[in-house]
């Protein structure tokens, strides 16, 4: 299993690093969305300083869509689940190695975005060590999340519709917690993030359990 | 020798068409059968449920002594398949490919670029095309790249559906080549093509497919077959109450061996 | 080549119990999907006392039981209904996610316990959008707001989408197995979400400054007259609840065997393709 799930993992960023969909799509996605809610909720920073951590982790959210979408599309155009299928490699490895390549995407647009609200929130970065641990449990249990309901979507004709109607629900407790890790790191007392830390862990190892166990007989359906 | 693939009123469906209404055929170890028969006719479906991509859904399927009923995974590891949309990865070479491909199948990283450079060479996929992306081959390029993998995993039973579309004459040479050794290596090949002359020369048996089942067999000779004629109704997939006992469907069409040895 | 002799699992598409197939019912009662004569006259009985209880319950609860003191007149009567509603939501969800479970352990794998997942989780939607309505009235003619954050309600809110997406899933065509098999997957990964986000969703709003409506904290003595109805008002949702996952099972074997047939009707077809 581990060894597939490291040969997935670094054939996925492998094929990022050529084709730059991450870089060159996914990442001015994440700004766009950033600059829209400064155009939505500012100019005032009286607004929009206070909303910044919970802002960001929207942005992220909706970047995590993406990042799925595409993680399932590089597979081949129609017949994703076949490849990966008649590929001979565990699912769970699959599921492993995607997870794990999408989490590296993540938290790169995480850095890029954290500089961003700064910039256009006015959001003043302390905490540093709370805002990177809640960035990782988030991104990992959004990671495994996404994969697991990826695989789901990614053979049917729906899937552009079904994959963020899916997936957005159930990501509400990590927005939840990921925001509140970071309002209190930005307040100055990230001793208050702790709750929020273990349940954005919690999370995270549930579903990543969930996905280790499930991938394979989700992926074989039709 | 036990047979490679047997196939009794197997029916698979994609939603809910038939794509398969009950297909009987039977394979032997180190045979080359070719499907044939119109567009439509179910041959791609049916190799691709040999090679466990499709769910059975009645009759009954073995291939190589794996139940397609219970467990399609298994199978995989034993065959290769070749289908029409190829599922290399544009953003990575030629050799990236191969390589990763061997590897899932499960070979170790050294002998698997020990058999990426066989099969390169094989292919005819050396010097600067292996270390082209595969998104910037010509289409007759990826389908030998497509063809490289299959060959590398040297599999026990090949499924290659239509592997002569889109080659040059030299190519299908090649490959016409390569699916006679592989025979003489013990393997046992599927192949559906259009072209009757080249697969017909190449094959031992020549299967009609129609309507998602088996209408005659050929041996390579002239002889034909024809099966329709005992064959004259679909197969039944529900229980009727006579055969409440069983969780077997009833079948109302006598199970055919097809085998024409 | 005993191999071959392995018959092929039917209890996945439900024909291994005459579901689908011809039983001892009249057809007039196989047209609409039921199974047997008695658990019909059981089913009727049943539909008959939900709505006998509903009524009670409305009328009781509108016309008999004494308006409390500190709320606005009336407003109180919103309790016979929407904790009964909240109730059968839980049930309903429960018992999806039950049936998931059994539809997935080999041992108990049967069509029928998808067609109760699907079935229920479509009434515990339904349920969910009137406890959500009755919520936000509630919400309205106490505190005038037509929303609160409450964790209760939010995560009903949150439940419900969710779930949405499970139906929405349920509904993307292919046969019957695979869809049985994927639902039955989400609707587990869906449910365990369940307990996480009530408790984030209640860590979010008790850490947080006190909330200026919150309906968890209401003091309510309940009592007498007050009491039955409200014991009233969950029986007989209970009731419909049930009444109603029992026709929506039987429009789910109908559909089954509509599709079956549809099945039969398409492998005829393609033979005679064949035979040209």
């Amino acid at each position: 299993m581990w060894r597939d799930a490291l040969l997935v993992c670094g054939k996925d960023l492998r094929i990022e690093a050529r084709s730059r969909i991450g870089l060159n799509q996914i990442a001015p996605f994440a700004a766009a969305v950033l600059l829209l809610f400064g155009l939505a909720l500012g100019p005032d920073r009286q607004a929009l300083e206070p909303a910044a951590a919970g802002l960001f982790w929207i942005a992220v959210l909706l970047s995590v869509v993406l990042a799925v979408q595409r993680s399932f599309a590089l597979e081949s155009s129609d017949s994703a689940r076949d490849g990966l299928r008649l590929s001979g490699l565990d699912p769970a490895g699959i599921f492993l190695g995607k997870g794990a390549a999408i989490v590296a995407q993540l938290l790169v647009l995480e850095a890029l975005l954290t500089a961003g609200v700064a910039l256009l929130f006015g959001a003043r970065l302390s905490g540093g060590l709370v805002l990177l641990a809640a960035c990782v449990t988030a991104s990992i249990g959004l990671a495994a999340v996404g994969v697991v309901y990826g695989v789901v979507s990614s053979g049917l004709r729906v899937r552009e519709t079904l994959l963020p109607l899916l997936l957005l629900p159930v990501t509400a407790p990590v927005l939840l917690g990921a925001t509140k890790a970071w309002n209190a790191a930005l307040a100055g007392t990230p001793a208050h993030a702790g709750i929020w830390l273990s349940l954005l862990a919690i999370f995270a190892i549930l579903y990543v359990a969930v996905g280790i166990v499930a991938f394979g007989p989700l992926l074989e359906d039709s | 020798m036990a047979p490679a693939v047997i196939l009794r009123e197997a029916v698979a469906l994609a939603d809910r068409f038939p794509l398969l209404a009950g297909v009987t055929l039977e394979v032997g170890e180190g045979e080359i059968v070719h499907l044939s028969g119109p567009n439509g006719a179910g041959k791609s479906s049916l190799l691709r449920l040999c090679c466990g991509l499709l769910a059975l859904r009645s009759g009954e399927g073995v291939v190589l002594g794996h139940d397609l009923g219970v467990d399609r995974r298994e199978v995989r590891s034993a065959v290769a398949y070749l289908g029409h949309s190829s599922l290399l990865y544009e953003q990575l070479t030629v050799e990236e490919n191969l390589r990763f491909a061997l590897r899932a199948s499960g070979a170790g990283t050294a002998e698997a670029s020990r058999r990426t450079s066989i099969a390169m060479a094989r292919l005819g996929l050396t010097g600067r095309l292996s270390a082209t992306p595969v998104g910037k081959l010509s289409a007759g390029q990826r389908r030998r790249t497509a063809i490289a993998v299959v060959f590398g995993r040297q599999p026990r039973l090949w499924l290659l559906d239509e592997p002569h579309a889109g080659l040059d004459h030299d190519a299908r040479g090649l490959l016409d080549e390569i699916v006679t050794e592989a025979r003489a290596g013990g393997a046992t090949v599927m192949l559906s093509s259009h072209e009757l002359e080249s697969a017909g020369a190449l094959a031992d048996r020549v299967v009609q497919l129609a309507g998602g089942r088996v209408v005659a067999a050929a041996d390579g000779a002239t002889r034909e077959t024809p099966l329709s004629a005992e064959a004259a109704n679909p197969p039944r997939i529900t229980k009727t109450p006579e055969v409440a006992g069983s969780a077997r469907p009833a079948l109302d069409c006598p199970p055919e061996a097809v085998h024409v040895a | 080549m005993s191999r071959l002799d392995t018959p092929r699992d039917a209890r996945l598409d439900g024909t291994a119990d005459g579901e689908l197939g011809p039983s001892a019912v009249s057809p007039k009662a196989m047209a609409s999907g039921r199974s047997s004569p008695s658990a019909d006259v059981a089913v009727r009985i049943v539909g008959t006392l939900a709505l006998v209880g509903v009524a009670a319950t409305v009328w009781l609860g509108l016309f008999v039981t004494p308006n409390a003191v500190d709320y606005a007149d009336g407003t109180v009567r919103l309790l016979y209904i929407h904790p009964p509603l909240a109730w059968v939501m839980y049930v309903a969800y429960g018992m999806a996610t039950l049936s998931s479970l059994l539809y997935l352990w080999p041992r108990t794998r049967h069509a029928r316990f998808d067609r109760l997942a699907g079935a229920s989780a479509e009434v515990g939607v339904v349920f969910t959008g009137l406890t959500l309505v009755t919520g936000s009235i509630w919400g309205r003619t106490t505190w005038g707001v037509w929303w609160t954050w409450d964790p209760l309600l939010t995560t009903t809110a949150l439940l419900f989408v969710l779930y949405l997406g499970y139906l929405a899933l349920r509904n993307v065509p292919g046969d019957d197995e695979t869809v049985a098999r994927r639902s039955a997957i989400a609707g587990l990964i869906a449910f365990l979400d369940v307990p996480i986000v009530f408790f984030s969703v209640s860590w979010w709003r008790s850490l947080h400054q006190p909330p200026t409506v919150d309906l968890a904290s209401r003091h309510l003595y309940v009592h007498g007259s007050m009491a039955w109805t409200l014991l009233l008002g969950f029986v007989s949702f209970t009731l419909t609840y049930s009444w109603l996952v029992v026709h929506r099972y039987r429009l789910a074997v109908l559909r089954a065997r509509e599709e079956h047939e549809g099945l039969e009707v398409a492998l005829a077809e393609r033979w005679a393709e064949a035979v040209k």
